[in-house]
């Protein structure tokens, strides 16, 4: 179905984007905000200060009954069942052949487990889990919350400046939030569910809210003097440079983890037991057995190198692909990520690219492109 | 000298028999910020409607079409170094290249500025 204006579904803040100067294109089956101001200036912009990006087509999902985290383990490599209370994991959702279906965060409320997957995904992870969870397991679609992304780093600074409070007594203030860590709070009677936790290796939140008071917390949050609302072009940019895989382009249904560069996802108590989807697959390629990997690639010239194009050999025979491709507004250079065969993996190893009929050459790089600037908890 | 238009959003300033090629400030508004731009080789001998440049943003790659037939004279050299000059004066300094026209009659197919700004409002 081709996305045009007549099936977009509109976010909760689809109006305020548009007053906002929010240039409206299709993306998952909505309309969103591309950029307002310019990729670039956004992009810097989340960088120093703090930006607040519209994540509401993603699915948020409550998985709710006694041993929810035991039958969530069957379809997903994480350690859940032993994710303490407030605290977060990403993991990935796969199919029987273990190739991903998905990825996604999983927060342990105490009374649930909270998820958000990917909002061109969610129709589908939602038939896939209603098929594959026990009787008595039960998902709800929180179709009536708004995800807001508070990522930079003044991101803390402005949060603070919101009276935000927990819904305990006694209770932390969003401040004290570690990385991947998540809580109940209350602004002005607002309940806000906020993690700590986001997509541009940033410091940050990010924000649930219920879709009716959306618009006066995203009010409330650009008229701080650290905040501008970010789109999605910047939001792409930004998880380029931190490395941060985008799922349909840089890993799909025909990928399994280890070639997608997730060992982290595999948590060594999942590995051990070896009870998950897919997990004969996937763990044979654990740790190194993969024939290709997702790499980063620093690009040659000034000219970026974009998804679909080949990754080729000295006699120009296609070997692999580039997923995601773009200029690094930080680096001022083109950056990518692409699959490429494991021999060729290593940081440091030069190879070529095809576009345009035209051969540029490219250096694999580690990633993160740019450093993670998490607020994390610090080691005992 | 006369200024004519595309519909692909190229603006071409012809000069007896030589044409200036560049990209609307209305194309460069809704590409965003231009981080790269390559221009022919000169030379090339470019027929209506193949692919003479290529204009990249952050986000995305776009084609140029030649507008009208020709050879290549010029390419702008000062956009290797500079292409956000693309979005600062796309109808002045930030010109993609010149051709020696090949026919001048396809001129006529071609919009004036009236009809260009009439064809931007109603997109």
């Amino acid at each position: 179905m081709s996305e045009t204006s007549d099936n977009l579904k509109q976010l909760p803040l689809g109006d305020w984007h548009r007053a906002a100067g929010g240039r409206m294109v299709p993306f998952a089956g909505y309309e969103m905000p591309v950029q307002y101001e310019g990729v670039m200036a956004e992009h810097l912009w989340t960088r120093e200060n703090a930006g607040l990006f519209d994540v509401s087509h993603m699915g948020q999902l409550n998985l709710t009954g006694e041993g929810a985290a035991e039958a969530l383990e069957a379809l997903v490599p994480g350690n859940i069942s032993a994710l303490g209370v407030g605290k977060i994991r990403y993991t990935l959702l796969l199919a029987k052949d273990g190739g991903i279906l998905d990825d996604l965060m999983v927060t342990n409320t105490g009374r649930n487990l909270y998820l958000v997957v990917n909002g061109a995904t969610k129709q589908d992870d939602i038939a896939y889990l209603e098929a594959e969870l026990p009787k008595g397991i039960t998902l709800s679609h929180l179709e009536d919350l708004a995800l807001l992304a508070l990522q930079g780093p003044k991101a803390a600074e402005a949060l603070a400046r919101l009276d935000i409070r927990s819904t305990f007594p006694d209770g932390p203030v969003p401040g004290d939030l570690y990385f991947m860590e998540a809580g109940p709070f209350m602004w002005n009677d607002i309940p806000l569910g906020i993690s700590r936790s986001g997509y541009t290796g940033e410091d940050g939140y990010e924000i649930s809210v219920s879709a009716a008071d959306a618009q006066s917390l995203a009010e409330a949050l650009v008229a701080l003097p650290e905040v501008q609302p970010i789109g999605l072009g910047a939001r792409d940019s930004l998880r380029l440079e931190a490395g941060l895989p985008l799922y349909g382009h840089d890993m799909d249904a025909g990928i399994l983890p280890v070639e997608a560069n997730l060992n982290f996802a595999l948590s060594k108590a999942r590995r051990e037991e070896g009870n998950f989807a897919g997990a004969e697959r996937v763990l044979a390629q654990y740790p190194r057995g993969a024939a290709r990997k997702r790499v980063g690639l620093l690009v040659d010239g000034r000219q970026p190198v974009r998804e679909g194009a080949a990754v080729v050999d000295a006699d120009g025979a296609v070997i692999g692909n580039v997923t995601s491709g773009g200029f690094s507004p930080t680096l001022q250079r083109p950056i990518a990520m692409a699959y490429v065969p494991m021999e060729l993996a290593g940081s440091g190893t030069q190879i070529l690219v095809e576009q345009r009929k035209k051969q540029i050459t490219c250096t694999v790089a580690d990633m993160p492109f740019v450093p993670h600037r998490y607020h994390r908890k610090p080691k005992l | 000298m006369s200024r004519y238009f595309t519909d692909e959003h190229e603006w071409i300033d012809v000069e007896g028999d030589t044409a200036t090629v560049g990209i609307t400030d209305y194309a460069q508004e809704q590409l965003g910020d231009i981080v790269f731009v390559e221009t022919p080789e000169i030379g090339a001998e470019l027929s209506a409607g193949d692919d003479a440049a290529v204009v990249e943003s952050v986000k995305a790659a776009s084609d140029v079409y030649a507008p009208i037939s020709g050879t290549v004279v010029e390419a702008n050299d000062a956009l290797e170094e500079e292409p956000a000059l693309v979005n600062s004066s796309a109808e002045e300094d930030g010109w993609f290249f010149r051709l020696t026209l090949t026919d001048k009659a396809e001129l006529d197919d071609l919009m004036d500025e009236k009809a260009y700004k009439a064809f931007v409002e109603d997109l």
